[in-house]
């Protein structure tokens, strides 16, 4: 295995070592003004007291968790078809950050269900999703670490994120038809989005931004992380044949 | 702190877990940065000493 | 390819190949249901449909890691990749032979595990249709787990985490298209869009799944 296949990654790496310390920066900007204005500066809401500043986190890191999701699927077809080893590592390091951000949506979108629907879960279309999405991270999470061979490895997850992918979607539609077809018309959504007061749009936007942000950031490290101990055991692997 | 209300316990925890897990993710992925790095490094050493 | 089906339905219904296993399984579950959840019979109507589905899908999972195994120990899954027939072909072939000797059978014998469970009258017909229709949706997803993760050891465990999440868009409409009927509706979406869901995977899966193979072969 020669180490100059890495060429790519070269240029990943110097690339990122100039670029991480900025993005660390706006990064905490953001989330930390973004944080910090809904939690302490945006007033309560008519209906929902003051429980609707957690729209702050469970908003932003619903989206994360799907967008990862489309991420990894992109970068993973990139692998598959243009055989770059950074996108095969880039999904993989992106994996466990979708999932906590599904982690985070679940729990605090349980909490925030307790004081509005009375219960910690329901079996509402859009929790559900959450659910089957946090099982589908944990699939493709528990094969990578299962293969040795780091291609075979890229190849399979990335072959599983499309599969998966097609029946995510499927899920989706399926919980809809599961729930609605019972409950007709029971809109239990958080996100009424649809007219949001700017008091609470603008730092939700931020909040937005900041999560982007964080995932840009950390999945960059990641990156940089995988890349590293794929170097490590080629030398490793060098020296006990040498 | 502002006036949470009767919904201070939900949204305290709300925060609490969300910043939680954003703390352990980062964490563990600095500590899994800088364990591969000095691996890295320690391997590149070594074969730079051995020729 | 015909010959590859009629030696692959042989195998698994000679050495012990699992196929009475599947049902033996079947009847189990259906079996514990009572005992987990309490004998009254409203209850065990209500969900009879769900349990019947779960209980097929669940038996499903454990002949699926033979599907190559066996032919990928001993090699001759290298010499069907390698012969002049198409390896998506081979896989079709090799799903449909698990739907044979597996969810055909459980698809037979679900409606008699009906009776154990109270199942209202006008289910009777539909938990056989919807399991017809999606018990090859089970068989074909779970031939790609199975393509996935041939080269590992202890692969059954993962296979399972692996191919569940795949089942969930046929479980909750075969399990519909059942409940509805016995709760008076009409079940006709439901059940189209199982059989869609299932045709899908006919035509997709032959494809990833043979490109599996492939990587787990190199």
């Amino acid at each position: 295995m020669s180490l100059w296949e890495y060429a790519n990654p070269n240029r990943f790496m110097r690339l990122t070592d100039k670029v991480l310390p900025y993005l660390v920066v706006v990064t905490a900007l953001f989330m930390g003004v973004g944080l910090f204005w809904g939690f302490f500066l945006t007033p309560d809401d008519y209906k929902q007291g003051s429980t609707v500043k957690i729209i702050f986190l469970h908003v932003p890191a619903a989206m994360m968790a799907i967008n990862i999701w489309v991420m990894m699927l992109v970068t993973s077809l990139v692998w598959l078809i243009r055989r770059h080893h950074v996108s095969a590592l880039a999904a993989k390091a992106a994996a466990p950050i979708g999932i906590t951000m599904t982690l985070i949506a679940l729990f605090t979108g349980a909490i925030w269900g307790q004081p509005m629907w009375g219960t910690y879960w329901a079996w509402d279309p859009r929790l559900t999703s959450f659910m089957i999405l946090f099982v589908f991270y944990l699939g493709y999470i528990a094969l990578w670490a299962a293969i040795e061979d780091p291609d075979t490895a890229g190849d399979l997850t990335s072959i599983l994120c499309l599969v998966g992918s097609v029946f995510a979607l499927l899920s989706r539609y399926a919980v809809n038809f599961w729930n609605q077809g019972l409950h007709q018309g029971a809109s239990l959504s958080l996100d009424k989005e649809e007219h949001v007061d700017s008091a609470f749009s603008t730092p939700l936007y931020v909040c937005i931004i900041g999560f982007v942000l964080f995932f840009i950031t950390l999945v960059l490290l990641r990156t940089r992380t995988e890349i590293r101990l794929r170097r490590a055991s080629a030398l490793l692997a060098r020296e006990r044949q040498g | 702190m502002p006036d949470l209300g009767q919904y201070a316990g939900p949204v305290l925890a709300a925060y609490g877990v969300g910043i939680l897990l954003l703390a352990v993710l980062t964490g563990l992925s600095l500590t899994r940065s800088s364990v591969a790095k000095k691996q890295l490094q320690d391997l590149e050493d070594r074969r730079r000493k051995n020729g | 390819m015909i010959a590859l089906l009629k030696r692959d339905l042989a195998l698994a219904l000679r050495s012990g190949g699992g196929f009475g296993l599947s049902l033996a399984f079947f009847l189990i579950v259906v079996m514990f249901v009572p005992f987990g959840v309490g004998p009254e019979t409203s209850i065990l109507s209500k969900i009879a449909p769900g349990i019947l589905w779960i209980g097929a899908l669940l038996s499903c999972l454990l002949s699926l890691d033979r599907i190559f195994q066996l032919d990928f120990e001993d090699g001759s899954l290298d010499l069907l990749a390698t012969s002049p027939l198409p390896l998506e072909g081979i896989v079709a072939m090799k799903a449909t032979a698990h739907w044979l000797t597996t969810g055909l059978p459980l698809t037979l014998a679900a409606p008699f595990l009906g009776f154990l469970l109270n199942l209202p009258g006008p289910a009777y017909l539909w938990i056989f249709l919807s399991l017809l229709v999606g018990t090859p949706a089970l068989s074909f997803l779970g031939t790609f787990g199975a393509a996935i993760t041939v080269g590992l050891k202890r692969g059954g465990l993962l296979l399972s985490l692996l191919v569940l999440p795949l089942y969930i868009p046929t479980l909750i409409f075969g399990a519909q298209s059942v409940t509805l009927v016995a709760d008076g509706l009409d079940n006709t979406t439901a059940f189209l869009v199982l059989a869609a869901v299932s045709l899908l995977t006919f035509a997709l899966i032959p494809f990833v799944a043979a490109r599996a193979l492939k990587v787990n072969l190199r």
